[in-house]
């Protein structure tokens, strides 16, 4: 048995003339949390429909736990666990009734369901809070009820869009604590996100545009291979001044802001140095620290979308 | 199968339970309506205001009022002084009717001359108009009848009529139009709370997204129908039989026929309401379109459409054949036919037929939008 959980061929997508998700490629090992990355409307969500067995494709395949999204979406359906970005239980039953429901759906037995329910509400931390009212839950314990009820069945894959929208940086924290166990446990994570620190915990990531994977590898490997060239991180009194004379001068490639700090990708570290200090002097920008830094999955993408937008 | 089945109808009761205003509307609103309805909407016309203008004022003309008054049609509001006055009190709709007798009726009767009598009709209301006349007619007649005997009685030729008129109406012989509502109540009710509360029972699902959870789940399309529409079928069926309930203790509403055939019918017709609460759900995207759309679906056709207050066999051919879009105009034949007449299948069965047809194809369209809609 191979180690490959989501296969995906040339998955195409079209609405009319419109092409949402254009031959899109890429494989998912057992275990792994992959990360997909993009803007909203790039695509992403209409590629987890399809994995999902939601939507048909238009052209290419994809394998998810070895059915095909196409030729068998209901063995798909069974398969996995999905947890949407807008949270989609039952705001008017209780936690317990929301874990019943969805336990009885996948067809667990008496005893199989008791035991799931105590490690459902284990994880979500809300072992006493069985009679609540769903909806009167903070939104972080909602999420984390969601993740319980979606992996009840204990699914090979998870389908995670979203999952950390409105939710506050702690409990972001502790649920991706739970990503990272449901994955240890061999548990296949897909998930999406546009929080770029969370993307570092992924351990695959691709990157989408317009329906096009434009990159995609480990976030290391993301890091070393489409940044070449050296960032200086510059720190100056006026940033949004400095970056529009910086952005000007034929030796800075790139330029852009990161709060109070401006990154600035150079050709060569040494004259590029030279060459700040020398504007800084003759237009008073009062920079006051300029380093060389290990480039972001942040300026990584930004340097990608930025291509991609040279591109076209 | 069934294994998904049972954990929707449980659900669906929970959240029933849990939204207060929904298990009203279910069950106690039908009858309220049923009170409201069948108190307001009576077309039977008695305790008729007359007034009387009595030009003679003699013992004849006091037995030809009183024939009146004993009919139990008319009650006796005012002695009028001229035929002005009778206009005026018909305007203030202080009486209902005038009855103006000559002063020469007496004399004239005595010599065999004919007498006219004026009635004098408030016509606002076209039916009751219509109606009173009838009765003003029947008692005048009748009188006319009793000096006819009298003279021939004097004559030596007895009691004799030629032809004796017995009139029976069968199966509501008192002619009460609340024996004829309730039923077609009813069907009314019945039709509202079926089609609202399982269209907004699906979209609230889409609305609030559980839909999309319900879409990436094993759940088959078919069962999330089934389990969606047994709940609210079982309320309805208590809901119609509150509404029998309070229709006999109110109306004095007796079923005559087949209690069996009533619970089939009515599971029948509630199913069709059921079918277009679905179709409407797989229409509308929020609540309040799937309301309006809904409370437009459910009852318009069964007041316009279902023959509840419309006969249909005095409308124009093209609209008797856009009848056949109120699955009320089925269901009321056969519920008559049960409630009044007490009669047995053979007398409504083709209506059972269309019923079904009916019900198989609002279902089969609904079902296949429905499950392009979802997944």
């Amino acid at each position: 048995m191979s180690d490959t959980v989501i296969e995906v061929d040339h998955l195409t997508k079209k609405f009319g003339k419109f092409t949402a998700v254009d031959h899109v490629s890429f494989d998912v090992k057992r275990g792994e949390i992959f990360g997909f990355l993009g803007a909203n409307g790039a695509g992403k969500s209409t590629t987890i429909r399809m994995l999902c067995g939601l939507l048909a494709s238009t052209e290419g395949t994809a394998r998810v736990g070895g059915f095909d999204i196409n030729k068998e979406p209901e063995k798909v359906k069974e398969n996995i666990g999905y947890m949407s970005q807008k949270f989609s239980l039952y705001e008017d039953l209780t936690v317990e009734e929301n874990i019943n429901f969805y336990g009885r759906v996948y067809g667990l037995s008496n005893h199989l369901l008791k035991e799931r329910k105590e490690w459902a509400l284990e994880i979500a931390n809300l072992r006493g809070r069985e009679r609540s009212i769903t909806g009167t839950l903070p939104g972080g314990w909602k999420q984390r009820l969601a993740l319980g009820c979606a992996v009840l069945h204990r699914p090979k894959t998870v389908f995670l869009d979203e999952p950390t929208s409105g939710v506050d940086p702690v409990m972001r924290r502790k649920f991706w604590e739970l990503i990272n166990d449901l994955s240890a446990e061999g548990v296949t994570v897909l998930v999406t996100t546009h929080f770029l620190e969370e993307a570092e915990y992924c351990n695959d990531i691709i990157l989408i545009n317009a329906g096009k994977i434009i990159a995609g590898g480990s976030p290391k490997e993301l890091k070393s291979n489409y940044i070449k060239t050296p960032i200086l991180e510059v720190q100056c009194a006026n940033v949004i001044d400095a970056m529009s004379l910086i952005e000007k001068q034929p030796w800075a490639l790139e330029t852009s802001v990161f709060g109070t700090h401006l990154h600035v990708s150079v050709e060569n570290e040494e004259a590029a140095r030279g060459h700040i200090q020398q504007l800084s002097m003759q237009n008073g920008l009062d920079v006051t620290h300029v380093e060389k830094i290990i480039p972001s999955l942040e300026d990584v993408f930004i340097y990608l979308l930025d291509q991609e937008a040279k591109k076209n | 199968m069934f294994q998904q089945l049972l954990p929707i109808i449980k659900k669906e009761f929970r959240h029933i339970r849990r939204d207060k205003r929904v298990l009203a509307i279910l069950t106690f609103v039908p009858a309220g309506l049923l009170i409201l309805n069948g108190y307001a909407l009576n077309y039977d016309v008695n305790h008729i205001k007359l007034g009387v203008y009595d030009q003679e004022k003699s013992e004849r003309s006091r037995e030809f009022v009183n024939s009146f008054l004993t009919s139990g049609y008319f009650d006796y509001a005012e002695s009028l002084t001229s035929s002005a006055q009778a206009t005026t009190m018909i305007d203030d709709a202080k009486i209902r009717a005038a009855l103006v007798i000559p002063p020469d009726f007496s004399n004239k009767i005595l010599s065999n001359e004919p007498v006219d009598v004026q009635i004098l009709v408030d016509g606002m209301d076209a039916n009751a108009a219509t109606t009173i006349i009838g009765y003003a007619q029947v008692v005048t007649l009748e009188y006319s009848q009793k000096i006819v005997l009298n003279e021939l009685a004097k004559m030596g030729r007895g009691n004799y009529i030629p032809i004796q008129y017995d009139a029976r109406i069968w199966y509501n012989p008192e002619l009460k139009s609340a024996k004829f509502l309730v039923p077609g109540l009813i069907g009314f009710i019945l039709a509202i709370t079926a089609i609202i509360a399982t269209s907004l029972s699906i979209v609230k699902e889409k609305e609030l997204n559980t839909m999309e959870q319900i879409d990436v789940s094993p759940i088959r399309p078919i069962n999330l129908i089934i389990g969606k529409m047994v709940p609210y079928a079982l309320i309805s069926l208590v809901a119609a039989t509150l509404v029998l309930v309070a229709g006999y203790f109110l109306f004095g509403v007796v079923i005559k026929g087949n209690y069996f055939y009533l619970f089939c019918a009515t599971l029948l017709f509630i199913i069709a309401g059921l079918s277009i609460g679905l179709l409407v759900s797989t229409i509308a995207d929020t609540q309040q379109v799937a309301f309006q759309l809904a409370a437009l679906l459910s009852m318009l056709p069964t007041i316009i459409l279902s023959g509840f207050m419309f006969p249909i066999r005095s409308m124009p051919w093209w609209l008797q054949i856009l009848t056949n879009i109120s699955p009320a105009k089925f269901y009321l034949v056969i519920l008559r036919s049960i409630v009044l007449k007490g009669v047995g299948l053979s007398a409504f069965w083709d209506q059972i037929v269309y019923l079904m047809i009916f019900i198989s194809v609002v279902l089969l369209i609904s079902v296949r939008r429905f499950k392009k809609t979802i997944g």
